[in-house]
């Protein structure tokens, strides 16, 4: 077995040295009806690196990946380009194949690292601290909305109707086992102002997207006025980071809690997952914010380093009273996040942003003007809903005919709410002039 | 001194070799001194080339960006040198043991990097149409099946992101049974041993129960009597929390009786599955009569911890709990696999725990690992690891203090007690061994001992290796008894020396910025 370094002789010294018989012995505590004499059954056994990677190459071949055509699926995840380097940067094995920097002295590689993620997060999102990361967007929000619970000591969270419904149903899950009140208000492709008008004493917080699901840009900044009014906090959410080089910030509509994806900056689609949860607040409000910190200090030598900090909100050692049972951050995902950003920088993240935005309203024009087309978001990043006076589901499988994957019908994000002919699509720098046109000459045949 | 015809010194001179030196560059030879980004890095500048934009009018309806964010851009050598630098201040398995008790840091094999990044796997979309993912969803239902038939359990929720969420899906689905059997209000209490770990109570609070603490016997098992003191009055028993084998490394050997007396009570056995590794392929918990475990694919099957994270903790669950399991999950159908993502088509499921479809990176390099081991490998990789620990712990048993009797599972826990009088804590063991090239085990890490060191050496450690650690730890160990004052300052030899961790705390600098740190406390 190739990754298995004891040979037969080294087993049989080492049983000497220890003074046991077998291997058995070891396992004595186990109750005798529970011990297996051999293998597992109905299992196969093990097999050489050729044979696992057929196999998984046969399976990898049934799917339909982003880049074989023409492709403008969003909802949450999006299709970028990654830079080669940053791949590079995540497979070095001081990276790849270390842990949790408990041990700060020999871990300044990760924890700088996770410094400069803090520093960008915060910047990106114009919000004061970031921690090292959440699992993703959906239980970052989730995390978000105990947390505004915890600091107003209220006890109701309220949700717009354009909050990604995954996110939504990932908050209520969290929310219903905490005896937190969830209102979710009803779905719209344009309503997150709507906020305003559902707060009052009970209300914790108000949660806000975006660009929202359908793709529509709102500034919250008179939800978070009425919010504060009322004494509830403003979460913001965002779903595509990259929307961040040309929007308003959630720090500058007066967001408390700011929380998101950042698959789009350095995460491959992956098939939603592992991605980056980014978590951001106002500093007033640290102590109360979940999962991993790290921070700047001195070693023996007065030098800067870095440790992880504020531990006392964590599990390990406030047990139940902590603010989050998180006990990673997504590490290597967000190593690649903060590789892709510094490759980026601001110059290059805004032109991005602008390329997504321009192939967007390229998409909206193309789509809009193919006839029965009714294009619904008015102010939008990369991400546009429309529709057609055909059901969703006949329209896309007549396009993935075609080999085009042109996007998510809305009633699988929301069955029974009236969308079943609308369509939401996501372009991206990747989505080139000829594909958008494809697309557009395609929905022109199935309409 | 030798010279060759150039009159180039083939030989060095023995006489300044030893000599301390501080560099102008503050580099140490191959250790670089590298900056922040925010600092060698500038507004203008960037790593990628994009196309041109055309200048079209933007739709953004006003909800523009006041202020650029200010973020530095670095060429693409320039980040390059900047990452590869940081990463040479790492530690990694890569580069060595890594010993850190119940952690498992073992090696993770290439194959399922490559496999990992195969676009049919790392370049599809979880909302893509369900046609178009038909292999996917195959690969996670193989790798469900695998976790299914290791553990004789019924069902598996395979989105959990990591263990911790794997312990919160476990627990939600108590939470949904007991709802369901109209007791969701009565029974509210939950069992956890003092030796847990803390994500333990975290998750059981989190939702909404209230935790009751079990005391760990002499011998590092759960105290069966206290157990059943706890059980006297069971109205009110939700489950218990229960790490097999433990935090301390061993079996806990009542297992079964504490099963039979919770299910008695009227209550669920959650089994924490951190250390699967120990057993996988040996003993199958659902045997043990367990209702939901979580498996740390990240530990038993070896995919790579990325510098924390990220993790991923499918949950096995009984007959009993199984319909309670969180949407999405697939189902087989006659057109093939498909995917069940509302509550309206699983009305007994607790809910969606995250958006998609779970940590689909992480099930293809597991299964990756799973298929190259099969079940004889698997079995031989829970033995090694069990052979290793206790090699370890034999060992070292004379010069260190082992915290309990008799063998261990995965892992060998000492206490500080050989420390008595010396004056060396058990931090300064740890530091020590950072000087001998290695990463500390586990330290103050079951909280029941005093000083815990937790030394989990893993499988895939050869004799030579162990030899090599033990030789090291044991010298160091010698060392702290002849009270050897250098060990309370070291590490001496690491990129960096002992951080001041009250410091960062007090004056919490949490982000980069122009202006020279503050130092006032934060509230």
């Amino acid at each position: 077995m190739r990754y298995l370094p004891l040979t037969a002789d080294d087993r049989a010294a080492m049983l000497k040295t220890i003074g046991a018989k077998s291997v058995d012995e070891f396992y004595g505590d186990v109750p005798a009806s529970a011990r297996l004499k051999g293998p597992v059954p109905d299992l196969p056994n093990f097999q050489g690196e050729l044979e696992v990677e057929r196999h998984m190459v046969k399976l990898a071949n049934k799917n339909r990946a982003a880049s074989d055509g023409p492709f403008f699926v969003g909802c949450g995840a999006y299709k970028h380009h990654i830079p080669a380097t940053v791949d590079h940067i995540i497979q070095r094995s001081e990276f790849l194949t270390t842990y949790t920097p408990y041990q700060p002295e020999i871990a300044q590689g990760t924890l700088q690292t996770m410094f400069e993620f803090q520093t960008q997060v915060a910047a990106l999102t114009g919000m004061e601290v970031a921690n090292a990361s959440m699992y993703d967007g959906s239980t970052a929000c989730a995390e978000a909305a105990v947390m505004a619970c915890r600091v107003t000591k209220r006890n109701t969270v309220v949700m717009s109707g354009g909050l990604h419904p995954h996110y939504a149903e990932t908050t209520r899950t969290l929310c219903e086992a905490a005896g937190i009140n969830v209102i979710q208000l009803a779905p719209a492709v344009d309503g997150e102002l709507e906020l305003s008008n559902n707060i009052d004493d009970k209300v914790a917080c108000v949660i806000g997207q975006t660009p929202n699901v359908f793709g529509t840009l709102t500034d919250l900044t008179p939800v978070g006025n009425a919010a504060h009014d009322g004494g509830a906090l403003l979460v913001t959410v965002f779903t595509e980071v990259v929307s961040l080089g040309l929007m308003k910030t959630p720090g500058e509509m007066g967001a408390d809690i700011a929380v998101g994806e950042g698959q789009s900056i350095g995460v491959p689609l992956g098939f939603g997952g592992p991605y980056v949860g980014l978590f951001t607040c106002k500093s007033k409000f640290l102590r109360q914010m979940p999962g991993r910190l790290c921070g700047e200090t001195v070693d023996a030598d007065g030098k800067r380093g870095f440790v992880l900090t504020l531990s006392t909100r964590e599990q390990h050692i406030r047990r139940d009273k902590a603010t989050s049972n998180i006990c990673t951050n997504s590490g290597l995902c967000m190593l690649a996040f903060t590789a892709h950003m510094t490759l980026l920088g601001d110059k290059g993240l805004t032109h991005l942003a602008t390329l997504n935005h321009e192939a967007a309203c390229d998409l909206a024009d193309a789509l809009g003007a193919v006839k029965g087309v009714k294009v619904l978001t008015s102010r939008y990043f990369n991400e546009i809903a429309f529709e057609t006076p055909k059901h969703a589901d006949e329209v896309l499988a007549a396009l993935e005919k075609q080999d085009i994957i042109g996007g998510v019908r809305a009633s699988r994000l929301f069955p029974d709410a009236g969308f079943d002919n609308v369509i939401i699509a996501a372009a991206t720098e990747c989505a080139t002039a000829s594909d958008i046109k494809a697309y557009a000459q395609a929905l022109a045949k199935v309409l | 001194m030798t010279m060759n015809s150039t009159g180039r010194p083939t030989s060095f001179s023995s006489s300044d070799s030893s000599a301390a030196t501080t560099t102008v560059s503050g580099s140490k030879g191959l250790l670089q001194a590298e900056g922040l980004i925010f600092e060698i890095g500038s507004t203008g500048k960037t790593g990628v080339d994009l196309a041109k934009p055309k200048g079209t009018k933007n739709r953004l309806g006003g909800v523009t960006r006041g202020k650029p964010t200010g973020l530095p851009g670095l060429t693409e050598p320039e980040a390059v040198r900047h990452y590869v630098r940081l990463s040479q201040k790492n530690y990694a398995i890569d580069l060595g043991l890594f010993p850190l008790g119940s952690c498992t840091m073992k090696h993770n094999p290439r194959l399922n990097e490559k496999v990992a990044r195969l676009p049919g796997f790392a370049d599809v979309h979880p909302m893509q149409p369900q046609s178009t993912v038909q292999g996917a969803l195959e690969l996670i239902n193989e790798l469900a099946d695998w976790l299914m038939k290791l553990t004789n359990m019924p069902a598996v929720a395979m989105t959990p992101k990591a263990g911790a969420h794997g312990e919160l899906a476990g627990m939600l689905a108590i939470r949904a049974a007991l709802i369901a059997r109209g007791e969701g209000e009565k029974r509210k209490r939950v069992l956890v041993p003092i030796s847990a770990h803390g994500t333990n109570p975290a998750t059981a609070a989190q939702c909404g129960f209230i935790i009751d603490e079990i005391n760990a016997a002499a011998d590092g098992r759960v105290d069966l009597e206290d157990l059943k003191a706890k059980l006297v009055e069971s109205s009110d028993i939700a489950g218990i929390m229960l790490t097999n084998p433990n935090t301390c490394g061993l079996f806990e050997r009542d297992i079964k009786e504490i099963a039979d007396l919770i299910h008695k009570a009227g209550g669920y056995f959650y089994c924490d599955g951190a250390n699967f590794n120990a057993i996988v392929g040996r003993v199958r918990p659902g045997d043990l009569g367990i209702d939901a475990m979580h498996i740390n694919l990240h530990k038993t099957f070896s995919t790579p911890h990325g510098g924390g994270g990220p993790g991923s903790g499918p949950t096995v669950l009984s007959e009993a709990l199984a319909p309670f399991t969180p949407v999405p999950f697939i189902l087989r159908t006659s057109e093939g696999l498909r995917l069940v993502e509302h509550h309206s088509e699983a009305p007994d499921s607790f809910g969606r725990m995250c958006a998609f479809h779970g940590q689909m990176g992480m099930f293809t390099r597991a299964l990756a690992y799973i298929l190259s081991h099969g079940a004889d490998g698997l079995r031989q990789v829970a033995e090694d690891a069990v052979l290793n620990a206790n090699y370890v712990l034999a060992r070292l048993k004379p010069v260190m203090s082992p915290a309990f009797e008799g063998y261990c599972m995965h892992e060998a826990l000492f206490s500080d007690g050989f420390l008595k009088d010396t004056g060396i804590e058990t931090i300064d063991i740890a530091k020590g061994l950072i000087d001998e090239g290695y990463h500390p085990m586990t330290m103050y890490f079951p909280l029941v001992v005093h000083g815990a060191m937790l030394i989990e050496p893993t499988e895939t450690e050869s004799k030579a290796e162990l030899d090599r650690f033990c030789d090291a730890l044991a010298s160091i160990a010698r060392r702290a008894v002849q009270k050897d004052p250098s060990l309370k300052t070291a590490p001496h030899l690491a990129p960096a020396r002992r951080l001041d961790e009250t410091r960062a705390a007090r004056s919490p600098r949490l982000r980069w910025t122009p202006e020279p740190p503050t130092l006032k406390a934060a509230e």
